[in-house]
């Protein structure tokens, strides 16, 4: 295993992580690295914070199912008044 | 100074998440909101040509929204005073029916919580909304709803690394554009 991992690694595995995506070897190495990296040490912490944010169970969203019955409805009323 | 064009087939797509928050706050149920993004549409659409341009079609859209709102309002404060509410104790032995004592719990979530929420919801759209469409829309699919990396790289065709890069751009931008306020 190499035991060097680059910032850009660092941040990748980051974000994997925000979704719980990264493998248990990732993430010892995400650590190590945001033990003597200041930069990544920083990106981390703002990457959890807007995954915090951003699952708050207040914040909705439209389904998709949903969408399309909206998107008739509109074409519906955009066909009759051209015609 | 028409500088903003409209695009109705665009709408739902780009709007409906932002205004669908932003009326989720205020009406608390989910068909009703759903039902006031429709009708809003539908009023857009029939009063276009008053569209002037100086406002962003978002704006706009939610000017007609906020009256869609106060309308339901309305109506349903017309239907006032056909229930009654009535405040009793839960056990029988204290009597009266006294308000103060019942006075919502201080653990219980507060007004500034709830409202802070809604910002949040508002300030998360209004981000999404200056990305690439590209963009939020894959954030959005991964962040929000839920979607596995596979599901969206098929959808997209793209590859799961072009995806993390994606992701990457996206999260790198959307946490710059909220840092000020909510990071």
């Amino acid at each position: 295993m190499k035991l060097k991992t680059e910032c850009h690694e660092a941040n990748h595995i980051c974000d994997k992580n925000q979704y719980k995506e990264a493998t248990f070897m990732e993430k010892v190495r995400l650590n190590i690295h945001l033990i003597y990296c200041r930069a990544c040490r920083k990106y981390s912490m703002r990457n959890s914070k807007l995954t915090k944010a951003v699952n708050n169970p207040t914040v909705q969203t439209v389904s998709t199912s949903e969408k399309e019955v909206m998107k008739q409805r509109l074409q519906e009323q955009l066909n009759s008044s051209n015609s | 100074m028409a500088t903003n064009q409209i695009d109705p087939t665009k709408w739902v797509d780009q709007y409906s998440d932002y205004l669908f928050n932003y009326t989720i706050a205020r009406v608390n149920d989910r068909e009703v909101a759903q039902d006031l993004i429709s009708e809003t549409f539908l009023a857009g659409l029939k009063s276009m040509k008053n569209f002037k341009g100086e406002a962003t079609e978002r704006t706009w859209l939610i000017s007609i929204l906020k009256r869609k709102i106060i309308d339901h309002y309305r109506k349903s404060n017309s239907k006032k005073g056909k229930a009654e509410v009535r405040i009793n104790y839960k056990d029988e032995e204290s009597e009266g029916d006294w308000l103060e004592e019942r006075v919502a719990d201080p653990f219980d979530k507060t007004a500034e919580d709830s409202i802070q929420n809604v910002e949040l919801g508002e300030a998360i759209f209004n981000c999404l909304g200056k990305l690439p469409e590209k963009q939020a829309r894959i954030f959005k699919m991964k962040t929000i709803d839920d979607f596995d990396t596979e599901a969206i790289c098929n959808e997209f065709d793209i590859t799961p690394s072009n995806f993390w890069v994606i992701i990457h751009r996206a999260r790198t931008a959307m946490a710059s554009c909220m840092e000020k306020d909510w990071l």
